[in-house]
């Protein structure tokens, strides 16, 4: 009996040895009428209230349903989507946007002024003090002039203020935003199974080019390691955010589209907990670290080294002179140890995710190259749930390798974080030289000295070494040779609405 | 029969002598630092200099099957230690004295005989963190109730022997009588399950570090490696070939082995 089962389990793990891992084939037949595309995403999303949701996988799923007054284009552009024109005035502190004629909510009630006055209140919280978009509490009051009128003005005068009103528009009426959520957007949400899938159908009364694609259906996998089957085995269409090694493994059945991810990777550092609220045991780990030797190991070389918390993509506020900042010096790396008192190196835990492959890869690199200059990284790998509460909400944590991204198409947006007080500082950084620098940049209505006083942000937090920088990853995305349309955004969003399917487009 | 039945002792002995000189070898040298990296030698395959090729950081995966095979049989060992040292006091006191204590103890028991044993240790592992150390004591809680089931089994049947009873006439004590009298009859018994024990907790650790909650990266086991070359099945299949192989021979050789025991209990 003993043996027999014993046998049993021999045989299948014999199984998983050789990996015969049949994913479930769930990708249902898609005739021409209702077309369809399952798309796999890496995590649930966090919250199905566009204001409430923090994780950058939510944004980019939510970026389908939801609009704001403004909404990104994939070239950077910002173009009015629920308003159809707005004026800024030359102070910067009036904001003056005009409706869209016909922008109708999900439920066929249409945008009024007063549901955009709802929905910017509500960001901006005036009640609690605490808004749910830090960036509002700028906003002194928003106004509804008349109909298709509303009014924002700004405490200070803010030329930069636009890109933040990409915030989703929803209705007043709806009483619960976060199980029935109704946007403007081209797909509109039907279903959610948490930790399973959701469904989203398109919008047929949306007042754009509408979407090509009658339903999208976004299943998690949260098992890095069965992207590559489901996709090959035909019940994903598509998945974002590969690997180079998982992209080598597709049949060809997928295309494998390139372009950045637009992200800041880095080894976050809890500036708050010993040793890493030693600047140069910071600086040590920068020098230790070598970029280069991280990209070549794990996506053939492919990534955009950065040396700050700003990616290339913004290319007037990128600065690539801070990459040279920590060049690879070993023996640097042990005098700054030896220097802050650590001249044998010391331990500590490195918590990853461990549904984002890229970044356990990662991790597994830089624990090697730490070795060198005897400190220890204990990788720790969690779920991503975990993460978020530990490492993010509670900030309990030693390091971590993530990528941050940039929510709106602003360097504040990457750098506003890292002010003293900000209630997403979760590598607890502190420096008043810093928190002086964003509020000049803040305040600024001249784009030039704001763009100066972003760098000089940027350059602070290289110099004071506040996390070890690494690149800006690659992004290869598999699409099945049956759709076409993909396209990359700077932003951390995909747009379903542009995709279709390649067969039908022929036909027409 | 007989010849069959030394086979199965013979081949499994040897297989098991070999798997262990092998990761006792690992111990102490490997070809390559199991853990560093070379970008020149991604993925490459069987070679002269890499006897198994490298894996997805250039790592030598002959070096890292050595080492891994020792993690991998560290936890095996732990698991079966703990379990089984628990297991035969718990055992020998309820079997030796029954009663009220007996049967709480082995309802208990039976609570913990419901769950699969993986269903438990990873319960614990998400109670008290992942990481090699936690996995054995999470393994080895796991286990103590097969343990105890076989042990107490035994007891009943030989507390009522004569030998048993002859002692106790001559006044010898209760913890003599269970560890010094009982307890070798148990042996055959006992040794077979330890065998068959090892081979579900090399399992258990590889499936746990599979699934990624058993043994964190970079250190390797036969598991983690498993689970690791699953992106890297069809360009480098050398990559999860080679630790799946050998897990197989290693507890292949536990399985022989422990079936060669228990035939020569039964003769």
């Amino acid at each position: 009996m003993k043996t027999k089962a014993g046998k049993k389990v021999l045989l299948t793990l014999v199984c998983a040895a050789l990996t015969i891992a049949l994913s479930a084939c769930s990708g249902g037949k898609a005739d021409e009428a209702s077309s369809q595309i399952t798309i796999g995403i890496p995590q649930d999303v966090d919250s199905l209230d566009p204001h409430k949701a923090v994780a950058a996988g939510t944004d980019e799923v939510l970026f389908n349903v939801f609009e704001g007054l403004v909404k990104p284009d994939s070239e950077g552009n910002l173009n009015d989507a629920v308003a159809e024109s707005h004026t800024i005035s030359e102070d910067g502190k009036v904001y003056t946007f005009t409706l869209r004629e016909g922008v109708k909510f999900h439920d066929g009630t249409a945008v009024t002024a007063q549901d955009v006055k709802y929905s910017l209140d509500r960001c901006a919280d005036a009640g609690s003090g605490a808004p749910l978009v830090s960036a509002f509490s700028a906003i002194d009051s928003i106004n509804v002039v008349d109909d298709k009128t509303v009014e924002i003005v700004l405490k200070e005068g803010d030329t930069d203020f636009l890109p933040y009103l990409t915030v989703a528009i929803i209705p007043e009426s709806n009483q619960d935003p976060e199980g029935n959520p109704i946007g403007t957007g081209p797909y509109k949400f039907v279903s959610r199974t948490p930790q399973e899938s959701i469904v989203l159908q398109k919008f047929d009364d949306y007042w754009g080019t509408p979407a090509n694609i009658e339903t999208v259906k976004l299943q998690i996998i949260a098992n890095a390691d069965t992207i590559v089957t489901s996709l090959n085995g035909g019940g994903v269409d598509m998945f974002a955010r590969i690997t180079q090694a998982q992209a080598d493994q597709l049949s060809d059945q997928f295309d494998v589209l390139e372009g950045t991810m637009n992200l800041v990777q880095a080894m976050y550092l809890n500036n708050a907990k010993a040793p890493f609220d030693n600047e140069k045991v910071r600086q040590a780990l920068c020098y230790a670290v070598d970029p280069q030797g991280i990209m070549d190991m794990i996506s053939d070389g492919k990534g955009t080294q950065i040396g700050s918390s700003m990616f290339p993509a913004f290319g007037k506020y990128y600065m690539p002179e801070l990459n040279d900042l920590y060049p690879t010096d070993i023996e640097k790396a042990k005098q700054l140890l030896a220097e802050a008192g650590y001249p044998d190196g010391f331990r500590f835990t490195l918590t990853v995710p461990s549904n984002y492959q890229q970044h356990v890869d990662t991790a597994q690199v830089i624990a090697e190259q730490l070795k060198q200059i005897g400190v220890t990284a204990d990788i720790q790998l969690v779920e991503w749930e975990s993460w978020l509460s530990d490492v993010y909400t509670d900030r309990n944590y030693e390091a971590t390798v993530v990528g941050v991204d940039a929510s709106s198409l602003t360097a504040a947006a990457l750098l506003r974080r890292f002010t003293s007080d900000a209630p997403n500082n979760f590598i607890n950084f502190k420096d008043p030289a810093y928190d002086e620098a964003f509020a000049a940049a803040q305040e600024s209505t001249d784009d030039a000295e704001k763009t100066a006083h972003y760098k000089e942000c940027e350059t602070i937090l290289a110099e004071d070494a506040a996390n070890v920088y690494i690149q800006d990853l690659p992004s290869f995305v598999a699409l099945n040779k049956k759709y076409g349309g993909y396209e990359f955004y700077p932003l951390y969003v995909q747009d379903f609405a542009k995709l279709y399917l390649v067969d039908e487009q022929a036909n027409q | 029969m007989k010849k069959k039945h030394s086979k199965n002792l013979m081949i499994g002995a040897w297989l098991t002598g070999i798997m262990l000189a092998l990761i006792l070898v690992g111990f102490f040298w490997t070809p390559y630092d199991p853990e560093t990296m070379d970008s020149t030698a991604k993925l490459s395959g069987v070679s002269l200099s890499h006897l198994m090729g490298c894996d997805n950081f250039g790592r030598d995966i002959f070096s890292r099957v050595l080492k891994g095979g020792g993690t991998t049989l560290l936890v095996a060992l732990g698991t079966v230690g703990i379990g089984a040292a628990c297991g035969v006091v718990l055992g020998a006191f309820t079997g030796y004295f029954g009663g009220v204590l007996d049967e709480l103890l082995m309802r208990a028991n039976d609570v913990l005989f419901a769950f699969p044993s993986i269903l438990l240790a990873l319960v614990f592992v998400t109670l008290i963190g992942s990481g090699t150390w936690n996995v054995i004591i999470a393994l080895g809680i796991a286990f103590i109730p097969s343990f105890a089931r076989i042990v107490r089994g035994e007891f009943i049947r030989c507390k009522n022997m004569d030998y048993v009873k002859s002692a106790r006439l001559a006044g010898v004590g209760h913890l003599r009588i269970m560890f010094v009298h009982i307890l070798p009859n148990t042996l055959p018994v006992l040794l077979s399950a330890i065998l068959i024990g090892f081979n579900n907790a090399v399992l258990a650790e590889a499936g746990m570090s599979y699934l990624g909650i058993g043994v964190q990266p970079p250190q390797a086991s036969l598991g983690r490696m498993l689970s690791e070359a699953q992106t890297y099945l069809f360009s480098a299949p050398g990559f999860a070939l080679f630790p799946g192989i050998f897990l197989i021979l290693l507890v292949l050789g536990f399985s022989l082995l422990g079936e060669g025991v228990k035939d020569m209990g039964r003769r």
